[in-house]
């Protein structure tokens, strides 16, 4: 204790917070709240691995459209599907897509519910933080690179899942035919599109919290009050 | 800025680094206001090491959060090196927080989901220090606190007395001007207690750093150099360390 303290040297009149630090406590605070993102990140998976599914599947029958085949298309009407006449593309329907866009909704409505719990509960660690010199934005930005992160992570996995479950569903039921034509850049273009709204959404849903706490008084947050 | 009234700039206003005037703090409970602060005038001289006693609810750690810029009084004004903080922007008053004043909270406010040393080293983070050199000087200041082998551990896996160490590493991060120390031995041994004691008695001592600390610790009190007794949001005395040992004595009478 003698040899008390040695000065650092401390950049002059600067208050920072570095965005690769920025990504190491959201990671972090991921981690050790893993059941609370998991909760947080289901919805998120549902509904993108729902999108994905209707994408694919959209993307399968016009490949079998593609292919002619008499016996897959012949199923295809059996089962529903409103084919176009002559030679037309193959879209979703309106129905499907209404769907859709509710799935999207409640599923946004359910990442502010959740969000809104969480933050919350991290009241007084904003608090805390603030009160050792972060700025609103700091706080801010936390929580988007840690709903980014979500974003990607569950809408990743909800696309993955469900390209992979309308694939197998359409070679289980059409047979090869299925598999053959499909164009797979459009399945990849899918996915891809599938994350991007992931992540959209997440961070839709994460904004109103997140600058509801950044907002904050130091004190008022410590005290953890709601 | 506006010009500078010669006359209020007088010698003694210069060494003050802190000033509370007339400091009042009110809080609405629904219909009813809780005046608790009840009109606070304070100079505190750099290097100072001060004691504020007082019984509890007496608006001590109200005080403190005025005094460290983390709340706002209801009227009057609180100056730090003869800057009023209310006129502060937040960047300017998030500078302030995060490189003049180190806190120990009452409540140590640990982050729960960060280990004791990446607590230690958040406030240097925010200060823009490098990451070899905050861990380098975070891990010195956890081992003054008698921590240095818990610098893994997560709060949850500390004891409450570990955690208020915790807390008085953290407040030394960015060498700060003031300490506002919250009971900040409450928790603590009677040695860890005055290691600790030791230690802020040495950073005003060698390093003019300003200590204001509320406390109901004796030993606290004896190496102050001046005590602020206040009680029911007002300041009933301010004694100077010669004048200690009498209310000390009649303490020890009681
Ligand atoms: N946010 C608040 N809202 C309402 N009342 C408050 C608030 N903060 C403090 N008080 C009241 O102010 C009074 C003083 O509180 P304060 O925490 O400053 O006391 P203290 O001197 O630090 O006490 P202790 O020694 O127990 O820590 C208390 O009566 C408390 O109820
Ligand atoms: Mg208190």
């Amino acid at each position: 204790m003698e040899q008390i303290i040695k000065k650092i040297n401390i950049p002059q009149k600067q208050v920072v917070l570095p965005f690769v630090k920025s990504v190491e406590i959201a990671v972090k605070s991921i981690k050790s709240r893993f059941f609370r993102s998991l909760i947080t990140t289901m919805s998120l998976i549902l509904a993108i691995s729902f999108y994905s599914y209707i994408k694919t599947n959209s993307t399968v029958i016009s490949g079998i459209l593609v292919s002619q085949n008499k016996i897959a298309m012949e199923k295809l009407s059996t089962q529903g599907y409103e084919l176009p006449v002559n030679g037309g593309e193959y879209t979703t329907s309106p129905k499907e897509r209404w769907i859709l866009f509710l799935s999207l909704l409640v599923c946004v409505v359910g990442i502010v519910n959740t969000q809104l719990m969480a933050v919350a509960d991290r009241f007084r660690e904003i608090g805390t933080m603030k009160c050792l010199g972060a700025l609103d934005r700091f706080i801010l930005r936390l929580f988007l690179i840690e709903a980014m992160l979500q974003g990607i992570i569950g809408a990743g996995l909800g696309a993955f899942a469900g390209a992979v479950i309308a694939l197998l569903g359409s070679f289980i039921k059409f047979g090869s035919v299925a598999i053959e034509f499909v164009n797979v850049n459009d399945i990849i273009i899918s996915i891809v599109i599938s994350i991007c709204l992931g992540c959209f959404l997440s961070i839709i849903g994460v904004l109103y919290p997140a600058l509801l706490a950044a907002r904050m008084q130091p004190i008022e947050a410590m005290r953890g009050r709601d | 800025m506006k010009e500078v009234n010669i006359e209020e700039l007088n010698m003694e206003n210069l060494n003050n680094i802190v000033r509370v005037s007339r400091v009042k703090k009110n809080f609405n409970l629904g219909k009813t206001q809780v005046h608790v602060l009840k009109g606070i005038d304070l100079e505190i001289k750099t290097g100072e090491y001060i004691s504020i006693m007082g019984p509890s609810g007496s608006g001590k750690t109200t005080l403190f959060n005025m005094i460290g810029g983390l709340d706002k009084p209801s009227s009057g004004s609180v100056f730090i090196d003869e800057i009023d903080i209310s006129q502060l922007d937040a960047y300017e008053l998030a500078w302030l927080r995060c490189r003049k004043i180190g806190y120990i909270f009452q409540t140590f406010n640990i982050i729960q989901v960060m280990t004791a040393l990446e607590n230690v080293t958040l406030p240097m983070i925010f200060a823009g220090v490098p990451d070899d050199e905050a861990h380098e000087k975070g891990m010195e200041l956890l081992d003054i606190v008698g921590l240095k082998d818990r610098f893994q551990h997560k709060p949850f896996e500390l004891s409450g007395g570990q955690q208020q160490r915790v807390a008085v590493a953290r407040s030394l991060a960015n060498d700060p001007a003031i300490i506002l120390a919250d009971e900040p031995t409450g928790n603590l041994d009677l040695t860890t207690g005055d290691e600790i004691i030791k230690l802020l008695k040495l950073l005003s001592k060698e390093k003019g750093v300003t200590i204001i600390s509320a406390t109901h610790d004796l030993k606290m009190i004896n190496v102050s150099d001046r005590v602020v007794w206040i009680s029911d949001g007002k300041i009933e005395k301010i004694e100077n360390r010669d004048e200690l040992s009498i209310s000390l004595g009649q303490i020890g009478d009681k």
